[in-house]
């Protein structure tokens, strides 16, 4: 069976399947990561082009990292996405990307809807790496790969995700896969950082972070974008960390076994208190460890297009001898 | 060349006239309307039989983009397309490079106008120098120039004294004021409506109070001052509503809508197509349900297309850096045939929209939109039973910025005549050689 889509432009086009899919082939892929010799030979001879349009370091070294353990060529590009009249637009970038012939392009754009535009005109697989407010759909799959080991299942769990909703394609993301496995999803935070009609999505939205993490089995802080807000959303971040921060002294709220994520980077004392952070119940470095083998999975798929056996660590020799 | 227009379906909101008849046209003018007219001397017929007759379509908002940005669209090109949707009179706005408000280039843009253009053309003024916002622009030496309105357009007049002393002027000229309603604060950014869509898709939203409280304000500022006052392509409920109040306390206000507001939700921006980028953007069923309510009971007085052409590189961009707009000449009267083939208006109701509702509005120099014995031969010719599909490449227009394109449609211009001459002629017969020359 052949993954059903070119692109990865979101959660929004994947069903619950193809999620299971994804997250069953990250734990393969998460097998070879704890191998002392890391690389599969996958994707040899495929281009991979993490072209980052928007900073960061932390998804595109995950990207890198992912294309080189399955041995694709991954050439990084950054560029300043907000360019309007000076620099290129994003249709020469789009022309000259496919003039490179590359296999997969990886696109973080601070504008939504930049991939759809990128995958409309060039001809190889798109991976969206964050765009805008919209969608960060490996962002989505690696929590819930992180949410899935920890707690063994997602459909059932009580999910909270707090911060501000508005800017987040972290929270966006989150809340189509978590709600399509099965879970249930509460979003909070100030009412100026709830977008309208978030309901839609699968949401449901608490005002009080209390009532956010009474009985929650996982509890998503994100991280408050002062460089995405038009307007002043909060009186400041001192009001912000009492009223909507995570601490020793309400974590407690939360179910006894309850995790504690983060898309990263934290805020730390704003956010969420450096003694969660760092607790025993923060799986924040898990997450990231599983960035790698779900972006090895999304590559995976998009890059070669022909199933693993996901019995473990014959992923990239099985591949091979059918490619 | 005088004509005889030869049994077609005559219909005139204004004499209520509905019925198949002959339309006589003798130097420019219609000269008679009846059953089995005798032809005039050198005159040729047009078989109407099975088609529409109607008063010349009139547009209180087009964007001919010259002079200054005539890429995008020129003044012969916008008036091809206008004819080629029915249209026999628009109105474009001030938005232009240099803006239009002095009398030196309204000057302008009639000349070229009588020039070149397919239709006629009556410049709006702007409101403020430079639209800037700031101090009130020569209305009188442009009305004596030929300006039928005063409008910042594409901006708003956010200063309310500015605004008020905007009305207090123009009205010395008799001239309305049209507003654009865009609280720039509320809209701040915005790139669409914001909605369970704009949710969705990650974009940032204006909320339809951005328009609506700019509606509210205005009116008070009607109230005070008397004045004539329209609002440009109402697009949100609320202000549907504060406006047909405003009409129950008697203020002397209208309003237009474009068909793209009728016809599209926000829904749509959702594939980041930036053909469905405009301002006011789309907004919600909910908003569509007010509008067409609105258009059925009267709180709406006239159709207006905001044909606002942008070429690719305005539009083959990023959602959030494309230009606001999108044309919509030749796609109106098919988009309103479908609210009739809907029932949600009248046939009659929709000729109203697009002819005398619109006429009434500006301060034209004569009676357009109506087919009375007398009156200037401005006259369209539909065939309402024509199926097509839109197509982006076969608009005449300069810019294809359509979000209508494949879409299949009813009802169809066949032919516009302004003044009495041909200014379109959709199926090339009227015009076979041997014939006509006049
Ligand atoms: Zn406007």
């Amino acid at each position: 069976m052949t993954f059903p889509h070119r692109h990865l432009l979101g959660i929004e086009q994947l069903s619950a399947p193809d999620l299971t899919r994804l997250l069953d082939l990250a734990d393969t892929f998460l097998e070879i990561s704890e191998r002392p010799i890391k690389k599969v030979p996958t994707l040899r001879g495929r281009t991979v082009i993490n072209l980052f349009m928007e900073n960061s370091t932390r998804t595109r070294t995950s990207f890198e990292i992912a294309a080189k353990r399955l041995s694709a060529d991954a050439v990084n590009i950054s560029g300043s996405g907000s360019s309007t009249s000076k620099g290129e637009t994003l249709l020469d970038t789009a022309r000259n990307l496919e003039a490179m012939r590359p296999d997969i392009v990886v696109l973080r754009h601070s504008a939504s809807g930049s991939p759809h535009f990128i995958a409309q005109r060039v001809g190889c697989a798109v991976v969206n790496a964050g765009d805008g407010a919209h969608e960060h759909p490996t962002q989505a799959l690696l929590d819930c790969a992180t949410i899935r080991k920890h707690k063994g299942r997602i459909d059932g769990l009580e999910v909270a995700i707090c911060g501000d909703i508005t800017h987040s394609r972290v929270a966006r993301s989150n809340i189509l896969a978590l709600s399509r496995l099965g879970a249930r999803v509460r979003v909070c935070g100030p009412g100026t950082m709830l977008p309208v009609g978030i309901e839609a999505m699968g949401a449901t939205v608490v005002r009080r972070l209390d009532d956010a993490l009474d009985g929650a089995d996982v509890v998503m802080m994100l991280r408050i974008q002062k460089e995405r807000q038009g307007a002043p959303l909060i009186p400041n971040t001192r009001e912000y960390a009492r009223t909507f921060g995570l601490g020793p002294r309400n974590v407690g709220l939360a179910k006894p076994d309850a995790i504690i994520m983060h898309p990263g980077p934290i805020n730390r004392g704003v956010e969420l208190d450096p003694a969660v952070a760092d607790g025993s119940r923060s799986v924040i470095l898990d997450q990231v460890t599983y960035g790698v083998a779900v972006r090895m999975a999304v590559l995976y798929l998009l890059g070669g297009g022909i199933e693993v056996s996901t019995s473990g660590g014959s992923a990239g020799s099985d591949a091979e001898k059918r490619s | 060349m005088n004509y005889v227009l030869r049994d077609g379906r005559i219909i005139d909101p204004t004499s209520k006239r509905d019925e198949e008849a002959d339309l006589v046209i003798e130097n420019g003018r219609v000269t008679r309307i009846g059953r089995g007219l005798r032809a005039p001397a050198a005159s040729r017929e047009i078989h109407c039989k099975g088609l529409l007759v109607t008063p010349g379509f009139v547009d209180l908002h087009t964007h001919l983009r010259e002079p200054g940005q005539e890429y995008k669209e020129d003044i012969a090109s916008g008036t091809r397309a206008a004819a080629a949707g029915g249209f026999s009179t628009v109105c474009c706005m001030a938005n232009t490079t240099p803006v239009n408000d002095c009398r030196a280039v309204t000057d302008l843009i009639v000349r070229r106008a009588r020039e070149v253009g397919a239709t006629r053309v009556f410049p709006v003024g702007a409101i403020t120098k430079g639209l800037g916002g700031a101090e009130l622009a020569e209305m009188a030496e442009m009305r004596e120039a030929g300006i039928v309105a005063v409008s910042d357009d594409g901006l708003p007049v956010m200063n309310a004294e500015l605004m008020r002393r905007a009305l207090e002027y123009a009205r010395t000229f008799g001239l309305p004021v049209v507003q654009h309603c865009e609280d720039k604060h509320l809209a701040a950014g915005g790139v669409m409506n914001e909605s369970a869509s704009s949710t969705r898709a990650g974009l940032k939203g204006q909320p339809s109070a951005a328009e609506s409280v700019m509606v509210a304000r205005d009116l008070e500022l009607v109230a005070l001052t008397g004045a004539r006052y329209h609002v440009a392509h109402v697009s949100a409920a609320a202000s549907v509503r504060l406006l047909r109040e405003a009409r129950k306390r008697g203020l002397p206000v209208t309003c237009e809508v474009t068909p793209h507001h009728l016809t599209l939700t926000d829904v749509v921006c959702c594939g980041y197509d930036t053909a469905t980028k405009v301002a006011p953007p789309l907004r919600t069923q909910a908003d569509i349900d007010a509008l067409k309510e609105a258009l059925a009971d009267g709180t709406i007085d006239a159709v207006a297309t905001d044909h606002a052409p942008h070429s690719l590189v305005e539009k083959d961009v990023e959602f959030d850096l494309a230009a606001f707009g999108m044309v919509g000449l030749e796609t109106a009267l098919p988009l309103l045939l479908g609210l009739v083939e809907d029932k949600v208006i009248t046939l009659e109701r929709a000729v109203y929209l697009l002819t005398a509702g619109p006429a009434q509005i500006f301060a034209f120099p004569e009676a357009f939109g109506t087919l009375i014995e007398g009156v200037v031969a401005d006259v369209t010719i539909i065939d309402p039973a024509a199926r097509w599909t839109v197509q982006r490449e076969a608009l005449l227009s300069k810019s294809k910025n359509t979000p209508f394109h494949g879409r299949a449609v009813l009802g169809r211009v066949k032919a516009t005549l302004v003044g009495g001459r041909i200014a379109y002629d959709g199926s090339g017969e009227l015009a076979q050689p041997g014939e006509g020359k006049g």
